[in-house]
């Protein structure tokens, strides 16, 4: 299969699984009792018979589901219409776009740390196999892995906060909401470190484990027994050969990742109120806020399709065994 | 009949003769069995039932008392009992899980055999579903549905809700798996001769690919509970569970809702956070070594020349 023919078939699932959200998506919009017109004018908004009726037909509702209301539905989504939000009476795409950057903040960094601490404690227990630091670094990842993301939380948040003086919540203290961020970074930065920090604690040990065994291979290869044969340090052939090599599997694991990493962000930011997309997602939920929860759906489900997407051809791009065949 | 019960209870003793020896799956069995014990003995287990309000001389509730002034794990913000409510929540949180988990594995198997079995269309067909549910972020999927379910107003239990919803999503793992070990069962000589003296495919997969398939199963369902006991937590600490029949997850709901971090009381948001990870940890560690145990029983069948059929001691892949 040639790496054309492979990307094209990737391209094809990504399209297809796009469409299987969108169905979902307005599947589970329509199965929800009750009149949709509300779901665009709002729930407790007066409104009379003839009004409504109007309504209706301007928002197609008189004709069939499908196809007709279907793509309407879709026409409107790609045009980035996605309805007004029940609690915060503004269109839920505005809503959205305003929370994306604060969320794409807290888990890039969290992901950055993870990966680069990660690697190197992989590299490292991978090395020394069986040593003391290589069970502790098992251990580790066995424990983080059986923890609920949102109790992490719970417990840096007890602890920072009292014994270290961290802010509980937010993104910003309160003098400083509205100001731009890059304006009160010290602040941004006091709010950002325990989140983070669980993000961290939380990705660190699957990254260390995907590393430790990617090494561990690495270093059977026969070209690691001629490296050392040449007489390279043990340094240099970590360094110079195996660690490039080994790293390979971490991309593919980053973007099978992502719908994890979004998880975490929703029980993250929901802990430390971080004023984000998954608090957001958290509050349509709570407020029964519909449109916004579909909306978030729609957002999340779809970025992490297209970043897997992306990952594929960024891994097509960095094993030459891909680009050979 | 007779005979099978006789072999089976000669594998079962045969097994256990491996297993002490593991450290690790004996830690695991210890966590996951002392918190089944828990829950099936929770009325022993606590004087008071789980909703009674603690109330002081005065007749005042007893709300946020430490440890010091009560019981073994104090009081919650109603002046309910701690450890009541953690004994009572290991039925709901162990239930939901191994619920949850029964319909994952069972779904899991089904369409991986069917995958695995019969390949072509089907085969093409229940792999790339399999694939569209991996990409979908999962939480988000389960929270809108939860919303979605409980808005329609079906008038069932919010726990059935919880059930049905990770059943019907963490099915794939399994079903790749038991995909990929019934393709390799197939090829075997002793599935070619049943299909030579026509037997049916049902009869095939009964007799011959099931009985294979089951160690690996039963594995796999251990590591399938961790999961959806995690899942659940999260989900209920999220609002969506049963607060009148609160699990461990509801627990840290109503401690994080109700300030439990402020005003200090750890006994109240630490115990069932630390009981989740009791059980998914206990979990993790017995699934890991069964499956590494009882996976070698696949390669071989007692048709093929080679008769063992049996794990046998001081063999490097179960020590």
């Amino acid at each position: 299969m040639s790496r054309r023919t492979y990307l094209l078939r990737k391209l094809i699932f990504a399209l297809v699984t796009i469409f299987v959200v969108l169905v979902i998506n307005f599947v589970l919009f329509r199965v929800l009792p009750g009149d949709p017109v509300r779901a665009v004018i709002g729930r407790n908004v007066k409104i009379s018979a003839e009004a409504q009726q109007a309504l209706r037909q301007q928002f197609g509702l008189d004709k069939p589901i499908f196809p007709d209301q279907f793509l309407d539905t879709l026409r409107q989504w790609a045009q980035g219409n996605l309805g007004i939000s029940w609690s915060l009476r503004r269109p839920v795409a505005e809503i959205l776009m305003s929370k994306l950057g604060n969320t794409l903040l807290l888990i890039g960094l969290g992901q950055l740390l993870s990966i680069i601490l990660g690697v190197f404690l992989g590299l490292f227990a991978g090395w020394k196999r069986k040593t003391v630091f290589d069970v502790a670094a098992l251990t580790f990842s066995l424990i983080a892995w059986a923890t609920p993301t949102f109790w992490l939380g719970i417990i840096l948040l007890a602890a920072g906060s009292s014994w270290l003086g961290l802010p509980t919540g937010g993104i910003v203290s309160p003098e400083n909401v509205g100001k731009p961020l890059y304006t009160v970074l010290p602040d941004l930065a006091r709010h950002l470190v325990l989140p983070t920090l669980t993000l961290t604690i939380l990705y660190l040990g699957e990254y260390m484990l995907i590393m430790r065994s990617s090494i561990l291979e690495v270093l059977s290869e026969d070209y690691i027994l001629t490296a050392k044969a040449k007489g390279m340090s043990p340094w240099q052939v970590l360094w110079r050969h195996a660690l490039k090599n080994a790293m390979l599997p971490i991309v593919t694991i980053v973007a099978l990742n992502l719908g994890f990493t979004v998880s975490g962000a929703i029980y993250i930011e929901t802990v430390f109120s971080y004023d984000g997309l998954g608090k957001l997602f958290q509050t349509a939920l709570v407020k029964q806020d519909y449109p916004l929860l579909q909306g978030a759906f729609l957002l999340l489900a779809v970025s992490v399709i297209v970043a897997n997407f992306l990952a594929d051809i960024l891994y097509t791009a960095l094993d030459p065994r891909v680009k050979a065949n | 009949m007779r005979e099978s019960w006789l072999l089976f209870w000669r594998n079962l003793r045969e097994f256990w003769r491996v297993f002490r020896h593991n450290r690790m799956g004996m830690i695991g069995a210890f966590l996951l069995l002392s918190a089944v014990l828990i829950a099936l003995f929770a009325p022993f287990l606590s004087p008071y039932e789980p909703s009674l309000v603690i109330r002081d001389a005065t007749g005042r509730g007893l709300t946020f008392a430490p440890p010091a002034v009560h019981g073994p794990l104090g009081t919650d913000d109603a002046g309910r009992d701690v450890w009541t409510q953690l004994v009572y929540g290991a039925r709901i949180s162990l239930l939901v899980g191994l619920l949850a988990g029964f319909i994952a594995m069972f779904i899991g198997s089904l369409l991986g055999i069917l995958a695995g079995y019969f390949g072509g269309w089907i085969d093409t067909l229940i792999m790339r579903v399999t694939d569209v549910l991996l990409v979908i972020p999962d939480l988000p999927l389960m929270l809108v549905l939860v919303a979605t379910l409980r808005q329609m107003e079906l008038k069932i239990s919010p726990l059935v809700v919880l059930i049905l919803v990770i059943g019907l999503l963490y099915w794939t793992s399994t079903a790749r798996l038991v995909r990929s070990q019934v393709l390799s069962i197939k090829e075997r000589q002793f599935v070619a001769r049943a299909r030579a003296i026509g037997a049916g495919h049902f009869h095939i997969i009964r007799r011959h690919i099931l009985p294979q398939l089951m160690p690996l199963i039963v594995a796999n369902t251990v590591l399938i509970l961790s999961t959806a006991i995690l899942i659940e937590s999260g989900l209920s600490f999220l609002g969506l569970g049963d607060p009148t029949q609160p699990s461990w997850g509801t627990m840290l709901n109503f401690a994080f809702d109700r300030n439990a971090i402020s005003n200090g009381a750890w006994w109240f948001y630490l115990p069932p956070g630390l009981a989740i990870v009791w059980v998914s940890l206990g979990c993790v560690l017995l699934g890991n070594v069964l499956e590494e145990m009882l996976n070698p029983r696949l390669t071989a069948h007692h048709l093929e020349g080679d008769v063992r059929v049996r794990p046998l001691e001081g063999e490097g892949a179960y020590g």
